[in-house]
């Protein structure tokens, strides 16, 4: 079967968020960016199941500016076949994305799409669920474990209160939670293969998608700052202090 | 203008999240219903009828929305929401799946993980919690989830009649196959007074013991951070965090737990924080209001014998 993998580029997760003095946003001038770390395990899963011969291709798609070629070439330096490269300068909320990918989906002939359950930048975790909407397609989000059957996948989904297995009906979604897998480093000579991989270009308007936004950003502000309390020299001060002080014991 | 508030229940009974959410509809403005959507799920539905300033209970039985699968919510909601402005669910996992199906259905963006609702504006964390976006929306329909721990619990007291409904449910394409549930007679952690949690200087998964059985005695849920849960010393549900879960309890006591940012993003709207940790430069004594330098393998013990001399 043909496996999707949306990527997305953000801010390094080692990289601390700066908001921008003008409350616009935050600065992404001049610091490190990756692979979702979300997407890097939907990545790695693809990888694994082409490796374990259930999937024939494996096809990384990201939609955004330039330099996100760069996020593309990750994919296939992980493994991955080829690219679609969707160019947008514009931050597109997750409907335009979905919409997007349910385009590429279709020409693509996808029956698997692996995704991050969240991209690490905006936490909207909305684009696996509407994807799956627009397609009609049954979804299984959060995923621990993934295991691919005749026509079906079948999924370990972290809820709540544990886990929870659910079988899906291909073709299907899939979002993934942090322990799935552990993504691989890509080695050099794969790294330098990847440069020779094809990668697709296409525009939103290819897909006649209207990505206008539907949310207004009034201003980003930093987190309001916790004070730093005090530190005590012992248990039974501190206990005290929870007691007598705080009154929360 | 109306809203409907989706119940966060277990069939059996109704969760605090939905009183919460219904604080967070307050905040929006209008009418405010809740829809309770399950199997075998009446008594669920009379308690959200007593929630205050409920309109209406919408009661929906089907067997396929036994386990609320995000298929069988979404094709319930799109046929309710003619009559709606806003549809509000906290962000737990079972409404984070299926309400971008809704949004999407309805052509919608979503608007993830509230923390507060003013003039029309929405608050909500971003990157992880290191950035606060404040935003409105042009579509006519909202869809939200709500970071219940921002919202204080709606009170009793109303009387809302219960409107039973049928809906009909095609082929989902999905089929729920089991179920392996934490079972622990602690509080639920998203809902506990008191959080007491674990990290990587617990080293091992048998050293919880320690967290556990004081725990037991503060009548306090155990939570980990992300680096415990990623070396097996805990199940994945332990997990504090932006990635897993945020609390806010009275208070929060954190043992061995360096202070990721990850991990603040998921326990700093706690109302009162206390930190044990070997490192006195470790970050989460910045957030703390009471921290203690101490090794927790000696803290630990002390703590649970303190905490008895004051009658627990």
């Amino acid at each position: 079967m043909k496996v999707l993998v949306p990527v997305k580029r953000v801010l390094d997760y080692n990289v601390k968020a700066r908001v921008k003095p003008d409350q616009s946003g935050v600065d992404l001038s001049n610091v490190k960016m990756s692979m979702n770390p979300f997407d890097e395990i939907a990545v790695e899963e693809a990888v694994r199941l082409q490796e374990g011969g259930t999937a024939t291709e494996t096809i990384a798609v990201s939609i955004g500016p330039a330099k996100a070629q760069e996020t593309i070439r990750t994919a296939l330096a992980m493994g991955m076949d080829r690219g679609v490269h969707v160019t947008t300068d514009e931050d597109l909320e997750p409907l335009a994305v979905a919409k997007i990918l349910k385009s590429v989906a279709e020409a693509e002939g996808a029956e698997l799409i692996l995704m991050g359950k969240q991209a690490i930048d905006n936490d909207y975790g909305a684009t696996g669920g509407m994807l799956a909407a627009l397609l009609d397609w049954p979804i299984g989000q959060y995923a621990n474990t993934v295991s691919p059957g005749e026509g079906s996948v079948e999924v370990k989904r972290e809820i709540d209160g544990g886990l929870q297995t659910v079988n899906l009906k291909l073709p299907a979604v899939v979002t993934t939670d942090l322990r799935l897998n552990e993504p691989r480093y890509a080695s050099l000579p794969n790294i330098m293969k990847a440069k020779r991989k094809p990668i697709e270009a296409k525009t939103p308007d290819d897909f006649g998608v209207d990505t206008t936004p539907r949310l207004t950003v009034v201003k980003v502000t930093e987190p309001k700052a916790r004070e730093a309390g005090i530190k005590v020299d012992d248990v039974a001060t501190l206990v005290d202090k929870l007691k007598n002080e705080a009154g929360v014991l | 203008m109306a809203t409907l508030v989706v119940a966060e229940h277990n069939n059996a009974s109704l969760a605090d999240a939905t009183a919460k959410t219904v604080t967070a509809a307050k905040a929006l403005g209008g009418d405010i219903d809740i829809l309770v959507a399950g199997k075998g799920a009446a008594a669920a539905a009379e308690a959200a009828g007593r929630i205050d300033g409920v309109r209406a209970v919408i009661h929906i039985e089907h067997d396929l929305l036994d386990k609320q699968m995000p298929e069988a919510m979404e094709a319930t909601l799109v046929a309710l929401m003619d009559g709606y402005d806003a549809l509000m669910a906290p962000d737990t996992t079972t409404h984070k799946a299926y309400m971008p199906r809704v949004a999407a259905k309805l052509d919608t963006q979503q608007i993830s993980s509230v923390t507060g609702i003013e003039d029309g504006t929405f608050e909500r964390p971003i990157y992880a919690g290191n950035a606060v976006a404040y935003v409105t929306s042009d579509d006519p329909k909202k869809v939200v989830t709500v970071r219940t721990t921002a919202f204080a619990a709606a009170g009793e007291g109303g009387s809302a009649s219960v409107e039973t409904k049928a809906t009909e449910i095609g082929d989902m394409g999905s089929e729920f196959v089991s179920e392996e549930l934490t079972k622990s007679d602690r509080p639920e952690l998203t809902g506990a007074k008191i959080v007491i949690s674990g990290g990587r200087g617990m080293g091992s998964g048998e050293n919880f013991s320690m967290i556990e059985s004081i725990a037991d005695k503060l009548g306090a849920a155990v939570g980990a951070s992300r680096a415990a849960v990623d070396a097996g010393y805990v199940p994945n549900d332990y997990q504090v965090g932006q990635t897993g879960k945020a609390v806010a309890p009275e208070l929060y006591i954190a043992v061995g737990i360096s202070g990721a940012i990850q991990h603040l993003a998921g326990m700093k709207d706690s109302k009162v924080i206390a930190a044990i940790n070997k490192d006195e430069e470790a970050p989460i004594f910045q957030v703390a209001d009471y921290g203690l330098v101490a090794d927790l393998f000696k803290a630990l013990p002390e703590l649970e014998a303190e905490l008895e001399k004051v009658g627990y």
